[in-house]
This record gives structure tokens, C-alpha cells and sequence, in this order.
């Protein structure tokens, strides 16, 4: 491998943020290719098929189910409403009728002569995508969805939960050390991305959802914290479909981790203004962070520079994202090629790295090292 | 080309990050491994191709071995001279895996031969739908639209019995009209392994919503399981609908001169293959960063056959669903394993930025501690599921004798006879990679805890699953590397079985070691020695305390021959049914601390 290279979390002041916006199943796109739109404006729309709820006729009228097709009072096809007979026995002399009432209001789908089982299809089920961000549709994706792309300050973080929201910047910690506890949320906290220091209490959380914070930006929180709050154990990160109305954002890991300052200094650098966020998370093929796109107003003639992807080298920024150094940032001063025995006593490929805290070189496996990404 | 012709074999095995390649040549007589490389897989973006990343892991193959393979994006193949391979084969496990629904009528019946045809052929099952599941028609309805597996197997009915259950599942696939993962222009493949007599109807209802495939009845009497026709189409449809789906698979296939198997399947295939060979019982474990799989082949109960099984644990991992271990083992079970004192919110801490951070290494020995603390509880879940599966086939009924009056074993009992194993094998990064290989026999013997004699290895690069794809092509080309190079020896683990007051005898050992050295020793309850010693046959005589069981019986002598290897012989005395750790913690870490220094865990650092 000619260059080690861990991704970092982007954390960029100025850039174009391109979005996808699709149905689950194919629909109607409502907006035209240029045309601009607001984070809550309907962009595609479709209906979703309607739930079924299968119903054992022949259980119902205890007769066989081969007898089914001639007791029917619907065909397949027709619509039925809920309470309505759809089945009966002839009975005797036109008395003692069994009947089988529809469970539902929908469609007769099916009718089985081997099961007696009919199937009930319920109404459309309409399904619509907000823009999710101020910007202009650049892409149709025909009976699909957009693409809506705006330029935007764009921060990722390493772990979040709860979905899209979007509210305005305000700024609770003072650097990037502060742990924000309860007493300092206050009611002017709603509607509000509030951006946190280093570690967020339970308890302030709880006051944060209490307050109608929309969204928290924080280094560190307990991860016995995140159980607390969705009441079950995250085993594997793929969240965003959390029931909370405050999304949570990790930018660093858990525990109490300080900020990085350029991801602090430029979310405090867009104070009040209005920010589209989003908590899920997915940690496996196909990467999703939770991130801020705080779009940028009058900058719409903006050209996006690439990214470049350099390896891990001498002056490469880093974060160390492993204990001991957890958090840490610094900068590599050598990148020797042998492997090196750790004092686990594992072999692998290291750096050694100054790190600005203490000033203090130290040898640490590339695997533990993160770029941060600049542009 | 014959069997005795081929000189190199190439095999790759495509997983879900890394793509790994190894080279086989024929020396002398033998097929042995001479090296191996590996690539970044190449199946997302940027490249959506897999081909690139196979490409990359055969360069690195050429340049170890200098010797040319490959003539631009081509295999050369037959080998002419010192150019190209004979024989190119590969597995995969990359975007997912295979992914499958089950369903049959009788949960623990048809259901759960279906279900494991499908672990069988290598695939990771969402869901088992069954008439008797527990969940009303609407909520197994919404549960398959939800799902969006590569295929469904449909199962149920033995061949002569009633067809109203199969075909009511029918009907309720058919409401939910499921979609298929990936690609959105194709229809659901479907296997109907069930009730023959009901074929048509299931046509009826299935025909035009999904790709219906019929193949014979998985369970045709309730007696006998018939697995290998579905299993055999699951491989089939694998390649021609989700491979062909995966950016850059057709190509892979075309340069393949075998079909491309799961990777878990082919696991599977060396694994039957080796025990049949050596009519020997093994249990493996293949433990990775998301999932652990685990294979055994134990014997029949009744039949005294050989019984393949395999089951996968879809979230017990060592980074993406570190946190799921701690969820399901619990943080105490996994805390008994950590031989210091450590705050729980720390822990906690640590193992979900292990999650959000999967491929971060320990540094620290505390680190690297804590890892194979959950290793252990990872391994022993898994193997707890393992033997839940791993049973005789429910519903037969059996004739009783009158001298079977007092035996209660019935039907559906675990097939797994720890006392009965021959070895266990393990691979999967923390296995393979420790820094020492005591850690990983430790680990082992703690998860799975072996009963009587049992010798233990590693698998030392995860060969495998090419070795079982080879299997298929090439038995003694698999087999003859799959001895040589693959496994590495680790050793024997004496473990009796059973508990005896704590100054008494537990157990009595006495044998010569390769280099002269005698042993002769007597061990209490809740000791561990290691002997190091090559691997080489040992002739023991081992005598159990009063009670206590080696193998032929409580209290009875066992003369046997055992084998050392890389790590030697480990006498674990900690006793069995029950194996007890100390309740309290300082205990418990004293404990732990002088179980390591006798094995030798964490020495000559």
C-alpha cells in the first residue's frame, strides 16, 4: 500500500452539498429541474400499496373451504367496507345464516378454494419527501425523486440518533471543553440546534427534549446514556429511526471528549442561522453519518473544490480515535515502515505523532489515526 | 484437464472489505500454499466493480511469487511454462452476503429444515415465517413486505400430507408481493422445496409475482431431511440473480472455471469434507467483525452418521456489533473475563466507540484485554445458539422399548457432544491475530469449554473458504493444504468432566514428552498447566478423580495418544458441569491472573 489513509469526518466550511431525495417506490415528482426550493417543500410523492389483512372465510362460516367461491356476496376486485358481509351461508329456510364480516374498508384481493382465505387490500398509503435543504432541484430522477444541491457549510460526526430536522444555530459552550448540564438549557433553547463542548448530561438532554431543542451537537456522551434515551440497546450503528423529536449528535465518540476546535469554531462561526440536521447513522457498506448542512446564503455561483485525498504523512493533522490518546489531535512528524511490536504485543504498521496537548511524541498504530479533512 | 494434471490452482475469496487470494502449487507429489495476497474489495463506490479488487489481490500474488498470472485484466489460464494458473476458483461474501426468508408450516418442524438448508448453503436467514410462529396473517404479511431478502424458500407438508397450510403461506407471499434487495427490474426468486402434491397450486398463487423454482420436498417423511436439492438451487439462483446483480459479478464469473460459492457455504463444504476423510467430529468458528458463524459435524444420536450444521449469528461480532455482544452477554458475564478492575460507564464507553470505530486496533494490553474478554462471550452465544440449532430432527416419532422407559431423551435433542470432539477450529481476526497463540487457545477453551480430549487450531489466514470451493473441484488438492498449511496445530486440552470436594484428587496425568522429559502429576479442582510440547503423538494416561469423567466414564483411566503443537498441552482442571468462576471480584482477578500466567498468555512480550 503506497499511502495510508483513514478517511476523516468532513468538516467544511464552504462547499456544495448535493442531496438525494427518493420514494421508496416509484411516483410523481412535483418540482421542476432548476427551480428553487425550502427544506419543508414537497418535492416527489407517491402511494404507497395499501396494508392487507387476510380473513379465513371458510373458518368463519365453518363450512369447506372449496365452498367458499358460491357464499361470496363480493368478487375479488370489488371494493368492500369495514362491517360489511362478505360472505354468508344460505342457512336454513334463509335463517340461521353464518356471516364473515370485512375487517377493513378496502379491495377484495383474493379468495382462496383451498384455504378459504380471502385477502383484503386497504386504501393507498400516500408517502411524501421534503426537500430536506434550502437549495435548487439540479437533478430529476424520473418517477423517483431529486437531487437538491445548495452551498453550505457542511460538518459530519461519528455517530447520532433521531432523524432530519432542522433549526436555528445557537451556541451553549463556551469552548470546547464545557460539559453542558441540565441548568444550562434554557426555553429559549426551542426550535434550536444547540452545539455543546466537550459532554452532554443525561439530564441535560432530557431537559433539551423537554424544551423543544430540535437538536444537539456534542464531543462526547455516555453510550449507556443512548439507551436511556430510545429505551434499548444500540447493538449495531444503524440508527435515524429513533422516536425522539431532539436528534443527537456525536462529533467525536463516546465519553467525555472535547470538540475539535475547527468543527466548534465553525459551527460557532454560523450562529443564528438556519441549519438542516440529521442523526442517522450507519456504520457498515454504504457509510452514512449524521451531519449539519448549514446552507450559505448568496453564495450560489460558488465552485466546489474536490476534496484532495492525500495519504497519511509527514504534517498530515490526525486524531487519535483509540485509548490511550483518545481525542487527542496532533500532527505526523514520521511515518517509519517497519511494523512495530505495540505494547499489547500486537505487530502493526505505526506513526509517530506530536501531539499538541502536551507537546509529547508517541508511536500509535495508523489503524487508531483519523485525518481531519480540509478543504 | 485431469485431476493429476493441474499444477496451480489460484483461489480468491471476495468479503465484504477485503479480497483475499491464494496461490497453490503442486511440489513434488503434494499441492501445497506458497502465498497469498490480499486487496481492498472493490464492490461499492467509487470502482462498483469486483473484478479490480480480485485484480489488485492476484498482482500482489504475482509480485511475492515473481512469476507472471495474469495477462492484463485476463487469468492466463492454462498454465504454460512458468505463466498463468491451471485452475481459477473463487467465494464471496461481499455486499451482504445472501441474504434469505424462510418459511414452512411447523416451526420446529419443516420451518426448521428449511432454515437450515439455507445456512447450510451458506446464506444468513432474516426470518423464519411459520403457520404456527405466534404472529397473525397481517403481521407476517407486513413483516415480508418489510424484509427485502435475495429469495424466500418455501417449505412445509411432508409429500403424502395435507397441502392447506403450504398453500395458505403461499397465498400470504403472494399478498405481500415481495421486492427483491438489489435491482428493482427483476422478480423475487422463490424456492419451493415442500409437499409435492400441492406444486400446482403454489404455481397458481406464486407463478407470475415471483421467479418460482420447484425442486423436491426438503422434508418428504417427517423421518428423514432431504437438503441437498435446495440447498443446491439456493447456489444456483445465488449466482444467477444476486451475484449477477453485484457490480463487476459477471465478470468474476465468467473468469471463473467453477461456480462461485458463498463464502459461509464453502466453509461448510471443507469442513464435511475434512471430517468425512478423517471420520473425525469438529466444531469451527469463524468470528469476524459483524458476524460469527459456526460449523460442526457431530454425530447422528441415533444413526451414529455424520451430521453437518452450520448457524450464523447475524449481530455477535468484534467491531460493527461489538455492542450487540455487550447487549446480549451482558456486562457482568462479559466483566467476569477482564482480569483487572475497571469502571462499567468506561467499558461501556470503550466498546461503542469499538462500534463506531470498527477497525481500530487495541494498543494497550488493558485494550487488548478488554477485546478478548468479549471475544469470549461473542464465541459462547454463538455457540449457545449453535447447539440450540444443532439437534435431531423434530416430530419422528420413535418406538419405545421397555428398557427405553427411563431415557428421556426425545426428539429434537442437541447433536453437540462436547466429550464426543475431536477439534475444534477457529479463524476470524481476533483468533487469527492475536499476539499470542495461547490467547486464542484460551479464548477457545473458555467459550466453548471442550470436555474430555479435544485438540484445538486455528485457521491462520482464514484459507478456508477457497479450500472449500477447491474441495468441489480438487478434494486432495484441498485436503493435503487444508492439513499442511491451513490449520495450525495449537494443541490438546485435557478438560475432565465433573466436580470433587476442593482438597481431593481432581485428576491424575502421566506421559513422556517428545524430548524425555516425564510428567507424572496429580491436580486439584480449579488449576491449569500448560506443558509445551511439538505437535507430535503423546501416549497419556490420564486418571480421573472419584466421579469425575475423560471420557470412557466416570472415574475411569484413559489411555490415549494426544498431540502438543504451537501453544503444547493444556491440562484445564477447572472442572465442567459446572464450570464455575469466583463470584467475588478480587477473587475472580487473582483467579484469571494465575490462569494466564500458567498458560502463558501474556509472557515473552
Amino acid at each position: 500500500m503506497a499511502h495510508a489513509y483513514t478517511p476523516g469526518l468532513k468538516v467544511i466550511p464552504k462547499t456544495v452539498v448535493h442531496k438525494t431525495r427518493q420514494l421508496p417506490l416509484k411516483g410523481d415528482v412535483v418540482v421542476k429541474k432548476g427551480q428553487t426550493v425550502t427544506a419543508e417543500d414537497v418535492v416527489a410523492k407517491t402511494d404507497l400499496p395499501g396494508n392487507v389483512v387476510p380473513i379465513n372465510l371458510a373458518n368463519l362460516l365453518n363450512v369447506e373451504a372449496s365452498e367458499i367461491p358460491e357464499l361470496l356476496n363480493r368478487k375479488p376486485g370489488d371494493k368492500v367496507e369495514k362491517h360489511e358481509i362478505i360472505a354468508e351461508t344460505p342457512g336454513i329456510f334463509g335463517m340461521f345464516k353464518s356471516k364473515a364480516h370485512s375487517p377493513t374498508s378496502g379491495t377484495l384481493e383474493a379468495v382462496s378454494k383451498i384455504t378459504g382465505q380471502a385477502i383484503i387490500r386497504e386504501a393507498p398509503i400516500p408517502v411524501s419527501v421534503q426537500a430536506y435543504i434550502n437549495g435548487k432541484v439540479t437533478e430529476i430522477i424520473p418517477d423517483e425523486g431529486v437531487e437538491v444541491s445548495t452551498t453550505a457549510s457542511f460538518i459530519q460526526g461519528i455517530f447520532g440518533i433521531g432523524g432530519e430536522r432542522r433549526g436555528i444555530i445557537k451556541v451553549l459552550a463556551p469552548d470546547t471543553e464545557t460539559r453542558i448540564t441540565e441548568a444550562m438549557i434554557t426555553e429559549e433553547c426551542k426550535g434550536k440546534v444547540l452545539i455543546c463542548g466537550s459532554f452532554l448530561t443525561h439530564k441535560a438532554f432530557l431537559k433539551a427534549q423537554e424544551v423543544g431543542a430540535v437538536g444537539v451537537v456534542v464531543g462526547g456522551f455516555n453510550y449507556s446514556d443512548i439507551k436511556k434515551i430510545v429505551g434499548y440497546d444500540i447493538g449495531v450503528a444503524i440508527t435515524g429511526q429513533e422516536e425522539t423529536d431532539t436528534s443527537l449528535i456525536i462529533t467525536e465518540g463516546f465519553g467525555e471528549v472535547c470538540m475539535a476546535k475547527h468543527t466548534f469554531e465553525l459551527l460557532k462561526s454560523q450562529e443564528g442561522k438556519s441549519a438542516s440536521i440529521n442523526g442517522a447513522t450507519q456504520i457498515r457498506a454504504g457509510v452514512i453519518r449524521p451531519e449539519i448542512i448549514i446552507p450559505l446564503e448568496g453564495d450560489e455561483k460558488f465552485e466546489e473544490k474536490k476534496a484532495e485525498l492525500f495519504g497519511l504523512d509527514s504534517g498530515t493533522e490526525v486524531r487519535v480515535i483509540r485509548a490511550p490518546y483518545f481525542g487527542m489531535l496532533g500532527e505526523v512528524v514520521e511515518m517509519p515502515h517497519e511494523l512495530q511490536r505495540l505494547e499489547s504485543g500486537s505487530l502493526a504498521r505505526v506513526a509517530k505523532i506530536r501531539l499538541y496537548e502536551n507537546k509529547k511524541e508517541v508511536l500509535l498504530p495508523r489503524a487508531n489515526l483519523e485525518m481531519i479533512e480540509k478543504i | 484437464m485431469k485431476p493429476e494434471a493441474i499444477k496451480s490452482i489460484l483461489a480468491t475469496d471476495c468479503g465484504s472489505t477485503t479480497t483475499k487470494a491464494i496461490l497453490i502449487e503442486k511440489q513434488g507429489d503434494e499441492y501445497r500454499l506458497v502465498v497469498r495476497g490480499e486487496a481492498p474489495t472493490t464492490v461499492e463506490a467509487p470502482f462498483e466493480d469486483v473484478t479490480k479488487g480480485v485484480l489488485n489481490a492476484v498482482k500482489e500474488v504475482e509480485e511475492l511469487r515473481g512469476r507472471q498470472i495474469l495477462d492484463g485484466d485476463q487469468i492466463m489460464s492454462p498454465q504454460k511454462d512458468d505463466k498463468g494458473v491451471d485452475i481459477y476458483i473463487s467465494t464471496s461474501s461481499a455486499g451482504g452476503g445472501l441474504q434469505m426468508v424462510v418459511s414452512g408450516i411447523v416451526k420446529a418442524m419443516s420451518a426448521e429444515s428449511a432454515e437450515r438448508a439455507a445456512l447450510g448453503a451458506g446464506a444468513i436467514v432474516m426470518d423464519v415465517i411459520a403457520s404456527n410462529d405466534g404472529r397473525l396473517p397481517h403481521e407476517k404479511i407486513q413483516r415480508i413486505r418489510h424484509l427485502r431478502p435475495d429469495m424466500i424458500l418455501l417449505s412445509g407438508g411432508t409429500d403424502s400430507g395435507n397441502i392447506k397450510g403450504v398453500v395458505e403461506l403461499s397465498e400470504l407471499l403472494r399478498a405481500a408481493n415481495p421486492k427483491p434487495r438489489l435491482g428493482i427490474n427483476y422478480k423475487l426468486p422463490v424456492i419451493y422445496a415442500g409437499n409435492k402434491t400441492a406444486k400446482k397450486e403454489i404455481e397458481k398463487n406464486l407463478g407470475e409475482v415471483t421467479d418460482l423454482s420447484v425442486v423436491p420436498n426438503l422434508r418428504p417423511i417427517l423421518e428423514r431431511e432431504n437438503l441437498g436439492p435446495a440447498r443446491d438451487k439456493i447456489h444456483d439462483l445465488f449466482m444467477e440473480h444476486v451475484m449477477a446483480q453485484a457490480p463487476g459479478y459477471k465478470k468474476l464469473m465468467a473468469m471463473c472455471d467453477a461456480p462461485i460459492m458463498p463464502t459461509p457455504g464453502a466453509v461448510g463444504e471443507i469442513m464435511q469434507v475434512i471430517a468425512k476423510k478423517e471420520d473425525i467430529t469438529v466444531l469451527g468458528v469463524d468470528i469476524g467483525g459483524a458476524t460469527t458463524d459456526v460449523f460442526s459435524v457431530f454425530r447422528d444420536l441415533e444413526t451414529r452418521e455424520p451430521v453437518f450444521n452450520r448457524t450464523v449469528s447475524a449481530n455477535l461480532g468484534m467491531s460493527y456489533s461489538i455492542s450487540n455482544v455487550l447487549a446480549s452477554a451482558t456486562l457482568p458475564s462479559i466483566l467476569r473475563w477482564v482480569p483487572f478492575e475497571i469502571d462499567e460507564v468506561d467499558l461501556r464507553n470503550r466498546i461503542g466507540n469499538k462500534m463506531i470505530r470498527p477497525t481500530t486496533i487495541p494498543q494497550s494490553l488493558d485494550e487488548l484485554k478488554i477485546e478478548q474478554a468479549i471475544a469470549r462471550e461473542a464465541l459462547r452465544l454463538s455457540f449457545v445458539q449453535h447447539k440450540e440449532f444443532a439437534v435431531g430432527l423434530k416430530g419422528v416419532q420413535k418406538e419405545r422399548t421397555i428398557s427405553d422407559a427411563f431415557d428421556q431423551s426425545g426428539s429434537g435433542e442437541t447433536l453437540v457432544n462436547m466429550m464426543d470432539l475431536d477439534i475444534i477450529v477457529g479463524s476470524g481476526g481476533v483468533l487469527s491475530h492475536a499476539p499470542r497463540r495461547h490467547q486464542s487457545a484460551r479464548m477457545m477453551i473458555d467459550s466453548f469449554l471442550p470436555e474430555g480430549i479435544t485438540q484445538i487450531a486455528v485457521d491462520s489466514i482464514f484459507m478456508m473458504p477457497q479450500l472449500g470451493v477447491l474441495a468441489d473441484v480438487h478434494e486432495k488438492a484441498a485436503t493435503e493444504v487444508f492439513n499442511k498449511d491451513c490449520l495450525l496445530r495449537l494443541g490438546t486440552c485435557v478438560a475432565p468432566v465433573g466436580s470433587v470436594k476442593p482438597k481431593k484428587e481432581y485428576m491424575h496425568i502421566s506421559f513422556t514428552l517428545p524430548d524425555g522429559r516425564k510428567v507424572d502429576r496429580s491436580y486439584k479442582l480449579g488449576e491449569m498447566e500448560l506443558f509445551e510440547a511439538p505437535y507430535e503423538p503423546i501416549e497419556a494416561e490420564i486418571t480421573p478423580g472419584r466421579g469425575v469423567d475423560v471420557g470412557s466414564g466416570p472415574g475411569q483411566t484413559v489411555k490415549t495418544t494426544i498431540y502438543g503443537g504451537l501453544v503444547g498441552i493444556i491440562i484445564d482442571a477447572r472442572g465442567r458441569r459446572p464450570f464455575v468462576l469466583p463470584e467475588n471480584p478480587a477473587e475472580r482477578v487473582k483467579k484469571l491472573q494465575e490462569w494466564s500466567k500458567a498458560i502463558k498468555e501474556f509472557e515473552d512480550k
